[in-house]
């Protein structure tokens, strides 16, 4: 644990951590390619969400159209990452002591133990329901919950801004 | 000290301030996903245009995604309508809300142009000429005055009115 807060009070004190925390726009311009990015990665999985629920895309082969979506979602997913990183370092002893922050974090892990349950189990017989209206169960219930997940994820995220003090 | 605590958590004041710290943060959350409907429809749309995912034509992946973009502007129109009401001062008078709002009217009226253009004119928007290519461009600078869109709305938190 020491070792941690060492790293963090390094971390904060270097010349990046420095610049976001004082410039006037460094912190609303990673703010803003969050927010695009979150929206892309969320708007882009729930194309495939409801695609496995049978909502939408129905006509369309599921491996195609996951193929086609999804490596924009990991794209965006890593402009969030990147964005959401340089954020962190500003305050990243406030943001770990905070509740929001935490249960954001929680909840993407579960959004990922999801995925790669998903990823290893479900889709790997995407072929025997892939022109399907809808995938089976499993597929079902990995498709909410990740909606149910992500939708979470942007709450506690919006929350976080208001429960830090500001810098 | 706990009775007072207690009588104070239940004057008027107090609850409108809780509801108010969940119900600002609810109604940005729900912003936030309509903008990502509404963004992720555009990108559909823009990469279509450029040439990507051509198992569907143009048209059919405006049809696919033009309802989800035209929701979730309404969402955003509502929900945004509630945090001005919620918060007048913060946003009409800001210069950043002032741009948001012109950004948006351009876009919408790029975004109404392109879809009567898509039902007149198929066969372009379908081909392959020189014409259409250069349509490809002007795609990437759509996605991105949506993109600007979201910049000016989240510029709205830190701009302050003289």
């Amino acid at each position: 644990m020491q070792s941690v807060i060492e790293s963090l009070n390094w971390l904060e004190a270097t010349r990046l951590a420095e610049f976001i925390r004082e410039s006037e726009w460094a912190f609303p311009a990673a703010e803003s390619v969050h927010v695009i990015a979150l929206a892309l990665v969320i708007g882009t999985i729930s194309i495939v969400d409801l695609r496995l629920l049978g909502l939408a895309s129905t006509n369309r082969i599921y491996s195609e159209l996951s193929k086609q979506v999804l490596p924009w979602t990991w794209g965006a997913f890593g402009l969030a990452a990147i964005s959401g990183t340089l954020m962190f370092i500003s305050q990243s002893r406030t943001y770990l002591d905070n509740t929001a922050f935490r249960i954001k974090f929680a909840l993407m892990f579960l959004a990922g133990v999801n995925m790669l349950v998903f990823q290893l189990i479900t889709s790997g017989e995407a072929s025997t329901w892939d022109r399907n209206a809808a995938a089976p169960l499993a597929g079902k219930i990995a498709a909410t919950l990740s909606l149910v997940f992500w939708i979470a994820i942007v709450f506690f995220g919006r929350r976080v801004g208001f429960t830090t003090i500001p810098i | 000290m706990l009775a007072i605590a207690h009588w104070l958590e239940h004057t008027s004041v107090s609850q409108e301030i809780q509801k108010a710290l969940w119900l600002i943060p609810l109604l940005q959350t729900i912003h936030i996903i309509a903008i990502a409907m509404a963004l992720s429809s555009v990108l559909m749309i823009e990469l279509r245009i450029l040439g990507f995912g051509k198992s569907l034509t143009v048209t059919e992946t405006a049809a696919r995604y033009a309802p989800w973009l035209w929701t979730g502007l309404i969402l955003l129109a509502v929900t945004g309508l509630a945090l001005i009401i919620g918060e007048p001062r913060r946003a009409l008078p800001n210069p950043a809300f002032q741009i948001k709002m012109l950004l948006l009217a351009v876009t919408l009226a790029v975004a109404a142009v392109f879809q009567v253009s898509l039902v007149r004119s198929t066969a372009f928007w379908e081909g392959q000429s020189l014409g259409r290519k250069l349509a490809g461009g002007f795609a990437v600078i759509v996605f991105f005055l949506w993109c600007a869109i979201a910049i000016a709305g989240r510029w709205i938190a830190y701009m302050h009115t003289a």
